[in-house]
């Protein structure tokens, strides 16, 4: 397993060991040592690699990642993940806010909590999340799931598009146009399987609460302006 | 013998005119804002209000088709491993698909390679017809990362990260429900007939520290060989390009409040912001102040129409400049060949700016499929380049006569204004004086 340390070489000898890596070689698992909070470690990685960052990490860790598996052994800062494609980013402790921000695919776990503004204009990435987000989380969130296993904060989902939001604790309150669904059969279908897909076992399904868009705001009515 | 008191003329009021009582009334029927598109239409100390001095006694011409005067660029020299290289200093300004259509893009994109210079993408990602036929291409960052992807990141020839456009400081975009198509929506990832309302921030940074690391993401993902533009719209442009440095840019572009939109509020357009004449002296000094004029270039774009804009854009100290709606009236926006139907439409051609109902019937700012084919590509795009070449030709005829072999040599000194708001903004003498007023700040 070839071991980049941070420490000794710069974030472009690892951003660029990472994005070179090519089919077929047996090379397919680093380790990142010395992280110590550096912004931008392993972005842009487009291979079927397996990462782990051993520490805590800045801004934008896996921003816009393609087929990686990257585990962040510590806590991540703002932006963990944002835009990525595919693959699967996983932080063992808690992120800040914009976690998972405009991703369009992929996997984002995030075993402690999560800040301000989670999953801000998700695009299809799948977000879950084992403890609390914070406020404004799934702001104009237009595609995937985010899975919250403790509590979000003020003004989830607000001006929501066609996201779907599982709480299973409290909601302290719904943003703009964003209101609680019914749990239907398919929901609790795709609930089990992010659950799976993100390890979590021992969970019921019908624990949670589905939230998403009321519709109301996608064509601008006057009578609605008191929504903003 | 019956005396008849003389009659005045009636008189309108130069406050409550024919168009803010028109808009008065059109606000107490629908209860809601205008909104249309293009840039302000007030009238604005502008570049008009400027002349260039000519060569005389104390400095000679060169000879008009005898001696060279080079118009290439260099943009993003400061840290870019590729930087860009153009023909001319004038480049095409981020519009998106949707609210373009796809042909229109594709002229531009056409008009632009066949000039030697750069087009940009816009609010909806990149598409494979504009990638085609852009030999430059600058692709956008912006708030909404709508169709952002690293793929698009990589196969572009240089990366605007977007703060703001002159129509709109701190205002996001807005596409209605009408354009948005099936493939509109499937690229922005949202439902089909919404109305689309951008945000008007970047959800994952706020402020100029935040950007730098941004711009560090951006680069580490493309490999530090993209040249990284950061575009701001007209408000405080000595702080905000000094920012932008600060942040990383290799490339600042301001817009002024003359910058088109595809759509947004008539109020927004016409009462934020400040006029592009108003943004180029205190972007340079910024540049000045920090040792990196000609470092970190500058794009100047915000109502530019001729050579002589460019000219004196170039003057005030821009590297190049950028345009948006010149180009689009150049491959047939408000053409009065379609008066009839722009008629139909309760306007005229040379007014028609509710862009955002897609019913354009020169087949630009529309994603109807009918009236989207009156536009042919490659006709427009020659048209473009036709124009691109004008302006250059212009901007090198006055750059000839001030005594210049390169556009890029033209000065403040070359220049005097007409007004004093001209002078003041531009920090120029009023004409056939030593008075530049207000030159106790920036």
């Amino acid at each position: 397993m070839p071991t980049l340390d941070l420490a000794l070489s710069s974030l472009r000898d690892l951003n660029g060991a990472l994005q070179t890596h090519t089919d077929g070689s047996n090379d397919t698992a680093f380790e990142v040592l010395n992280p110590r909070g550096q912004h931008a470690v392993a972005v842009g990685v487009n291979a079927p690699v397996t990462i782990d960052v051993r520490g805590s990490v800045g801004y934008y860790c896996g921003g816009m990642n393609q087929q990686a598996r990257i585990t962040v052994h510590g806590s991540a800062g703002p932006g963990v993940g944002e835009n990525m494609m595919s693959g699967t980013v996983t932080v063992r402790g808690d992120a800040s806010q914009y976690a998972g921000a405009t991703g369009r695919g992929g996997l984002l776990v995030i075993d402690g909590n999560a800040s301000s503004r989670c999953g801000i204009s998700m695009k299809g990435i799948d977000i879950v999340v084992r403890g609390n987000v914070g406020h404004m989380s799934a702001f104009m969130a237009q595609a995937g799931n985010l899975v919250v296993l403790g509590n979000a904060g003020e003004a989830l989902g607000d001006s929501i598009y066609e996201a779907r939001l599982f709480v299973r604790g409290d909601v302290t309150s719904l943003g703009a146009d964003c209101i609680e669904k019914d749990m239907r059969p398919e929901h609790h279908e795709a609930l089990a399987r992010l659950l799976d897909d993100a390890g979590i076992t021992g969970v019921a399904t019908t624990e949670f609460r589905r939230y998403g868009s009321a519709r109301r705001l996608y064509t601008f009515n006057i009578d609605n302006a008191d929504a903003y | 013998m019956s005396y008849r008191t003389p009659p005045t003329t009636p008189r309108k009021s130069a406050t409550f005119d024919d168009y803010t009582l028109s808009e008065i009334r059109r606000a107490a029927a629908t209860g809601i804002y205008d909104i249309r598109g293009g840039g302000a239409k007030r009238r604005l100390p502008h570049f008009d209000d400027l002349l260039f001095l000519g060569a005389s006694m104390s400095r000679y011409p060169l000879e008009g088709y005898r001696e060279k005067c080079a118009t290439n660029v260099v943009l993003g020299t400061r840290h870019a491993k590729t930087p860009i290289e153009l023909k001319i200093p004038i480049t095409i300004a981020g519009m998106s698909f949707g609210s373009l259509s796809a042909n229109a893009k594709e002229a531009l994109g056409r008009g632009a390679t066949l000039s030697g210079t750069s087009t940009t993408t816009g609010d909806g990602g990149m598409t494979n017809e504009e990638r085609q036929h852009s030999q430059l291409l600058v692709y956008q960052y912006l708030p909404s990362r709508y169709g952002m992807n690293p793929d698009d990141l990589r196969r572009a020839d240089a990366i605007e990260v977007v703060v703001g456009q002159g129509a709109k400081p701190g205002g996001g975009g807005m596409l209605l429900g009408q354009k948005i198509s099936d493939r509109v929506a499937e690229m922005r990832t949202l439902p089909k007939g919404i109305d689309q309302r951008s945000a008007c921030r970047h959800p994952d940074w706020t402020g100029p520290d935040d950007l730098e690391i941004k711009i560090l993401e951006l680069r580490e993902i493309t490999g530090w060989e993209k040249p990284i533009y950061v575009k701001i719209g007209s408000s405080r442009p000595y702080y905000d390009v000094a920012l932008a440095v600060k942040a990383g840019a290799d490339v600042v572009v301001v817009d002024g409040m003359q910058g088109g939109t595809a759509a947004t509020q008539e109020v927004f357009i016409e009462h934020v912001g400040i006029p592009t004449l108003g943004c180029i002296r205190p972007a340079v000094k910024a540049l000045q102040d920090l040792g990196l004029h000609r470092k970190v270039q500058l794009i100047v774009s915000g109502g530019i129409r001729s050579g002589a804009d460019v000219a004196k854009a170039l003057a005030l100290g821009a590297d190049a400049v950028s345009i948006g709606t010149a180009a689009l009236v150049a491959i047939g926006d408000n053409d009065p060949q379609y008066e009839a139907e722009y008629q139909q439409l309760g306007t005229t051609a040379g007014a028609y700016d509710d862009w955002h109902e897609g019913r354009d019937p020169a087949g630009i700012t529309t994603q109807d499929p009918v009236l989207s084919q009156r536009l042919d590509p490659a006709r427009a795009g020659r048209l473009l380049a036709n124009y691109l070449k004008v302006m250059t030709l212009e901007a090198q005829t006055i750059a000839r006569a001030c005594g210049h072999n390169h556009v890029h040599n033209l000065e403040p000194e070359d220049l005097c204004a007409l007004t004093i708001e001209a002078a003041a903004m531009a920090h120029v003498p009023l004409a056939g004086t030593t008075w530049i007023p207000g030159t106790g700040g920036c």
